[in-house]
């Protein structure tokens, strides 16, 4: 049975003829939700969006309309609104469709956030390696500048924000939102510690702030063009809207596919979607939200029971692709990268490849990950390169043991999670690397 | 949050099960410490602002356990008491602060865990060089490792190569290698030194500490990074491979380059200085001292130390100098120039001395320079204010001695006993000074030495016991340290064999002139100095608030308008 996507958020991006302009944008409908935002009272647009479910599509998956509650509007400091556009998790490409192909539907997302929290300014943090994005968000801002849906007395009302597109400088962790702030502020990106510095109230120059996804801004226009209750409708409870799924790996058809949230299984997005694994190739792992999603194996399966009671018992192909059920699966859906890897691949090359990445990576700021994601590098490298020893895939599990939790951001556990899953779930070969190879000798230092 | 029933306003915190009351705010580590127990630590500082980037100081956190809906305590039918909600993840214990009911596990088995994890990741890139590193006997890295890592390593793959003996600046010097990153360096410069020339440069384990292109850390401060890095990479330019700290002797006192009065640690071995380091005192320098001040002991060796009795030049006994000194002193015509770098002992048996010799004129030099509106005050005498506390003077002092030159020319002055002041800085001139004889009390040769009828050789600072009184009237004690040149006196027993040829008698040691002091000066009653806390005490100064000090706002002193420009 052929899968059709339910697009949303890419529903014209990818249409003949759809351009990146504003006259574009308008002709479909572009800046109405604005319109109708900002004839409503800002506490109403946060309802509508709290009423929706919408969850941050950035990787955490947090309720957007609860984190727009925390800020703190009492201390009398500007509020600042932040876009996060550095999307760099290995296995994610979504935000880079949305802000090349219609970066209007972002601005006009943004603009309805800031209405909404009364922001005093408003910054796309994109990351430096999007520069044609980059690029296009700058004209696009001037061109809603121009027909006055940002800048000064936005459509006729008393109300003031700017966009700016902030550059990042190429770091993984700027991604954090922490990191991201310090970066806007001329610093190195160290995550800052939590408490007490969140950033609804001590974020950007130490004033409240908000800060969220390409993607989950622009379902706020969405939410208002549909109104809350009936976004709520689609998707599944508590995991609404559609989503991006970004499909990368040994598929006959990797890509970008918009479906609502539930809707679909990780098996049918693999063989229906995508075409199915090349020929005479079979399943043998998926990463299913990001590189720093715990890895999932062909022959697994998942038992337990659901928040409302029903039980499950799912292979690898059943798990229904939301925010829930991965999470209840052991892993989670993160930034929507799914990552699928058939019988050809060496699963410990797989690792020391994240590993390394990691390292490369880790800001440096707090102690487990900085030392700890060098050292499983090193670990694994070296097991890919000949010299791995039988106590090696002990050793690497317990270096990751060490990391998660224990440090200042999410960082810790993204880059502790790939080497204990990988461990857990493919020990065996972990430990055949050691067998019957040519060793280096190796002392203790 | 504070308890109304416990009016104090602390609040109650449990560190293993055991109660402590603490202030509210206070962080775990401090709550910890008031109960006896060490959470170790390296990034944290006690003055410097929280990072939490070490990861040493991970403990298990739990708050009394609260019924969601109806805010009850939930209690525990077991042992009735209120039930703790463990966190699942281990916090820091830097960045969390005390709410009443805390609970703290400082020693579970998860906490031990994360210390032996911690420990283990802060060795895998260090070099281990502690046999040739300063450090050593004083390092965190060693202290910890002993008490809280594993014992043994499971890393066999190469470690990071990074930049070994950089200059940072004229005074410290950096290896890269031994650094963890703590940033306590960083945040000294950027904070208390506002000298922000520190940064890490590249990412990850590759973390480099380094000085910022074209600046270097020169700063007057520089040399507290050093004592504030928990690890060998920040070393003393100067004291590197001098010693090995656990042969040094450690011995209280105060810095002599200003008012401020710093407290600090003279480290010795044999008779030889060979740092200075500051001691904590919250009320006066927290943590601190300049690096100018860590320099001051080098006048102990100096080449010019005075270390002959001599007369007109000739070399006598002690008791043959003092006997000459005497005589002059009785003969009249006497004028006295005490200082602002004696101890108040010394300038209240000079002020004994004066009365047994007619009440000559008093004289003090002033040394004013610029302060820093840190630890360097404006007034570069250490104790100016024990000169007034103990009545030697009544004014504040001037830099030039106009009057004793005026008297001087019109013969009115004959004799000058000087103490430790070399008079041709203080605007008299040779041939002034060789119209009169000079009793010279000083350590270090000088013009007035060389013109001095009598050179009675004493001792510096670090060679004698005493006090002095900052420019907040607080009272601190200094230690002798190290014996000083064979057969020299100090100034106390040289001033006490003065007065003794004038008939009085007393014991001249601190110990035997404190109780006059507490009986004859207002201030100091019921003081004793062997009952004087390390930290110093503050006295009534109401006396002497209204002079105009020249001292300007310091890290712990704001100057009080003088009455007369208040009105």
């Amino acid at each position: 049975m052929p899968i059709t996507e339910h697009r949303v958020i890419l529903k014209y991006a990818d249409q003949p003829g759809y351009t990146n302009t504003i006259d574009c944008y308008l002709q479909h409908g572009g800046y109405e939700a604005l319109k109708k935002a900002v004839a409503m009272k800002p506490e109403e647009v946060g309802k509508e969006v709290e009423v929706s479910g919408l969850r941050g599509r950035g990787g955490a998956g947090f309720p957007a309309g609860m984190k727009w509650k925390f800020l703190d509007r009492k201390s009398g400091k500007p509020i600042y609104l932040i876009c996060n556009a550095d999307e760099s998790e290995p296995g994610t490409f979504k935000d880079r469709q949305i802000m090349h192909k219609d970066p209007h539907q972002l601005i006009e997302g943004m603009m309805i956030t800031a209405w909404a929290i009364q922001a005093k300014l408003a910054i796309i943090y994109i990351r430096e390696e999007m520069p044609f994005a980059a690029k296009i968000l700058k004209r696009a801002i001037e061109e809603a500048r121009a027909k006055n849906f940002l800048g000064n007395n936005i459509l006729g009302t008393t109300y003031s924000c700017e966009i700016i597109v902030h550059r990042g400088a190429a770091a993984y962790i700027c991604g954090e939102e922490t990191g991201l702030i310090e970066s806007l502020e001329g610093k190195r990106p160290y995550p800052r510690i939590k408490p007490p510095y969140f950033p609804a109230a001590l974020g950007l120059y130490m004033c409240p702030t908000i800060v969220n996804n390409v993607e989950t801004l622009c379902h706020v226009k969405h939410i208002i063009t549909m109104g809350g209750a009936e976004y709520a409708k689609t998707g599944v409870p508590n995991n609404t809207g559609t989503r991006i799924w970004c499909v990368s790996g040994h598929v006959q058809r990797p890509g970008y596919y918009e479906f609502e949230c539930g809707k679909i299984t990780l098996g049918q997005m693999i063989y229906d979607v995508c075409g199915g694994l090349h020929p005479g190739r079979a399943l043998k792992a998926i990463i299913p939200g990001g590189s720093s999603a715990k890895v999932l194996r062909a022959d697994e399966r998942f038992k337990g029971k659901l928040r409302d009671g029903t039980e499950y018992n799912w292979s690898v192909n059943d798990i229904p692709l939301d925010f829930d059920s991965p999470a209840a699966c052991g892993t989670m859906s993160g930034s929507g990268g799914i990552m699928v890897m058939d019988d050809s691949v060496d699963i410990v090359e797989v690792l020391a490849n994240l590993n390394a990445f990691y390292a490369h990576e880790s800001c440096g700021q707090c102690t487990p990950c900085r030392e700890g994601s060098l050292w499983m590098k090193k670990i694994s490298s070296r097991m890919t390169s000949g010299h791995a020893r039988p106590e090696d895939a002990d050793l690497l599990k317990n270096v990751a043991d060490q990391i998660a939790g224990r440090t200042i951001c999410a960082f810790g556990e993204a880059c502790a999670w790939p080497t204990q899953s990988f461990l857990a779930k493919f020990k065996d070969e972990f430990v055949a690397k050691a067998d019957n190879k040519p060793r280096k000798e190796l002392r203790l230092i | 949050m504070s308890d109304p029933a416990k009016p104090d306003n602390l609040i109650s915190v449990f560190v293993d099960g055991e109660e402590v009351r603490v202030r509210p705010g206070t962080n775990m580590i401090e709550a910890a410490t008031l109960a006896g127990k060490e959470i170790p630590h390296y990034c944290y500082h006690s003055k410097l602002s929280v990072v939490g980037n070490c990861r040493m100081c991970l403990v298990e956190m739990g708050m009394p356990a609260v019924d969601p809906t109806t805010r009850q305590p939930v209690m525990d039918a077991a042992s009735g008491k209120q039930k703790v909600n463990w966190m699942p993840r281990p916090t820091i214990a830097c960045a969390t602060n005390a709410t009443p009911g805390l609970q703290i596990k400082t020693s579970s088995p998860m906490v031990k865990e994360c210390r032996e994890g911690v420990m283990e990741f802060l060795l895998v890139n260090h070099p281990l060089d502690c046999p040739i590193c300063d450090q050593a006997g004083e390092c965190r890295l060693q202290e910890f490792a002993t008490d809280y890592g594993r014992g043994y390593s499971r890393f066999v793959e190469e470690k990071n190569v990074k930049p070994k003996r950089t200059k940072l600046g004229p005074r410290v010097m950096l290896d890269d290698e031994r650094c963890i990153l703590c940033s306590r360096c960083i945040r000294f410069c950027q904070e208390i030194a506002k000298d922000d020339v520190l940064g890490f440069i590249s990412r990850g384990s590759y973390s480099t500490l380094t000085c910022f292109p074209g600046k270097e850390l020169a700063n007057n401060y520089s040399l507290n990074t050093v004592d504030i890095c928990p690890v060998g990479a920040l070393t003393s330019s100067d004291f590197r491979f001098k010693m090995r700290v656990w042969f040094l002797k450690e011995t209280n006192s105060i810095c002599t380059e200003s008012s401020v009065g710093v407290n600090t640690i003279v480290s010795s071995r044999e008779g030889t200085i060979y740092r200075i380091t500051p001691r904590r005192n919250d009320d006066v320098n927290d943590t601190w001292m300049s690096d100018s001040g860590r320099d001051l002991f080098k006048q102990v060796a100096a080449e010019n130390r005075l270390d002959k009795y001599a007369l007109d030049g000739a070399p006598v006994t002690a008791d043959q100098a003092v006997a000459e000194a005497a005589t002059l002193l009785k003969a009249g015509k006497v004028a006295i120039v005490g200082s602002g770098r004696s101890s108040v002992e010394e300038q209240f048996l000079l002020k004994k001395l004066a009365q047994a010799v007619g009440n000559p004129p008093v004289y003090l030099v002033s040394r004013v320079q610029p302060g820093d509106g840190l630890l360097v005050s404006a007034d570069r005498n250490p104790n100016v204010r024990g000169a007034l506390v103990t009545g030697l003077i009544n004014e504040l002092p001037e830099q030039q001695l106009a009057k004793l030159a005026a008297a001087i020319e019109s013969g009115a002055v004959k004799t000058i006993l000087s103490v430790d002041e070399d008079l041709t800085l203080a605007g008299l001139t040779t041939d002034q000074l060789k119209k009169v004889q000079v009793i010279y009390l000083g350590t270090h040769h000088n013009s007035t030495s060389q013109i001095a009828k009598v050179e009675l050789p004493v001792l510096t600072v670090f060679e004698r016991t005493g006090t002095f009184i900052n420019q907040q009237f607080r009272v601190q004690k200094f230690h002798q340290a190290v014996p000083g040149p064979a057969g020299v006196l100090n100034t106390l027993s040289v001033l006490g064999k003065l007065l003794a040829l004038n008939g009085q008698n007393v014991t001249a040691t601190p110990q035997g002139v404190w109780p006059l002091l507490a009986a004859e000066v207002p201030a100091l009653a019921g003081m004793a100095f062997d009952t004087l806390p390390d930290t110093g005490k503050l006295i009534n100064a109401s006396t002497w608030e209204h002079l105009p000090y020249c001292e300007g706002k310091t890290l712990k002193y704001e100057p009080k308008k003088p009455a007369a420009t208040a009105q």
